[in-house]
């Protein structure tokens, strides 16, 4: 890859490290990464993805930006309530890096699109913030045999884990089934520390530039539980689960699920 | 000593660092291993500061020299892919 002169610039504390070089920015620049909401977790790992030079990024999200939002969401403005949050974050990544080619996606997935929306991308991100999209990626990603680079938070507490298509456990291994809508805490309930999502959407951020260069070690097969209050990551092994319904030996679920109704999804 | 005949040669005079080191890498990203760079500059930071980054890179440092009052050239060596 030839670097223009501003590209030298730019990447320069790239093109220094022994692990990226010029070949791994050249890596960077031709990778396609799909980014599941553009909220609290998808809008940092946006954010560092067009800083890093990503050179396709998708984002889907159906929401528009609210006030309420902009505790956490760092890539939208009081310039930007009312507007879809995937425009929003499009303005802010091109005005960060007019490299990146940002499709901004304004839906919500279902089992009928989520297949042909992420075949042409190389490594998926999940930053969505409720459980029936989060089962429909899992699902989706598993059956495409693309790399998944799973986040969620609550109030204090984030975790995040690398799921690979035929290597080490899928979502379900972890949870099975998405709980009972009555389990999960009511949007008055699930309050978040607003910075919380920057650090486990940087950590979202990691994952995916070392999947793209090929370096370090990924959290596969394994959840990083990350505790705000008390500054305490913990690295939990996740074992593959052979009774897995997706994943396992004899798979109960064998095309995609939406989980519609009685969830409730926080602003 | 007999003289190293160089397989590419760069000018980076009026470069500062970062971007001495960052298009000396590139340079030698672009060769074959065994093949010579050499590297004309004129900041002398930079002059200790490559030869060090090579040698933690991989790379061999044959030769660091001031050729003026102003000049150094430096030989490296592509030893690590």
């Amino acid at each position: 890859m030839d670097f223009t002169d501003d590209q030298l610039l730019r990447y320069s504390r790239h093109i220094i490290l022994p692990e990226v070089g010029g070949k791994g920015q050249a890596k960077i620049a031709g990778a396609k990464v799909f980014i599941v909401g553009a909220g609290g977790l998808g809008c940092p790992v946006g954010y560092y993805l067009t800083a890093a030079g990503v050179g396709t990024i998708a984002m889907v999200d159906n929401d528009t930006v609210e006030m309420s939002n902009l505790q956490r969401q760092i890539a939208h403005s009081v310039n930007t309530i009312g507007m879809p949050k995937v425009e929003s974050a499009k303005k802010t990544f091109e005005a960060l890096n007019p490299d990146v080619n940002i499709i901004a996606i304004q839906k919500r997935m279902s089992k009928d699109d989520i297949a042909d929306l992420i075949r042409d991308y190389d490594i998926v991100v999940d930053g969505s913030d409720n459980f029936p999209t989060r089962y429909l990626v899992n699902d989706a990603c598993f059956m495409a045999k693309k790399p998944l680079v799973s986040g969620a938070i609550l109030r204090f507490e984030g975790q995040v884990t690398t799921i690979l298509p035929g290597e080490g456990p899928c979502y379900r291994c972890l949870f099975e089934e998405p709980p009972p809508p009555g389990l999960v805490p009511s949007c008055q309930e699930a309050g978040v520390l607003g910075v919380l999502p920057g650090v486990i959407g940087g950590l979202q951020a990691t994952e995916v530039l070392k999947l793209i260069l090929g370096k370090g070690e990924v959290l596969k097969g394994e959840l990083l539980i990350y505790n705000a209050l008390k500054t305490t990551f913990r690295k939990v092994k996740v074992p593959k689960n052979p009774a897995c319904p997706l994943c396992g030996q004899n798979p109960t679920i064998t095309e995609l699920i939406d989980y519609n109704e009685g969830y409730c999804s926080p602003q | 000593m007999s003289e190293m005949i160089p397989d590419k040669k760069i000018n980076i005079k009026g470069l500062v660092c970062p971007y001495t080191f960052v298009k000396s890498k590139l340079a030698i990203e672009s060769m074959d291993v065994g093949q010579v760079l050499e590297i004309l500059l004129d900041y002398e930071e930079a002059s200790r500061s490559i030869p060090k980054s090579m040698e933690d890179h991989g790379q061999k440092v044959l030769k660091v020299e001031k050729v003026n009052d102003t000049d150094w050239i430096l030989q490296i060596r592509k030893d690590k892919d």
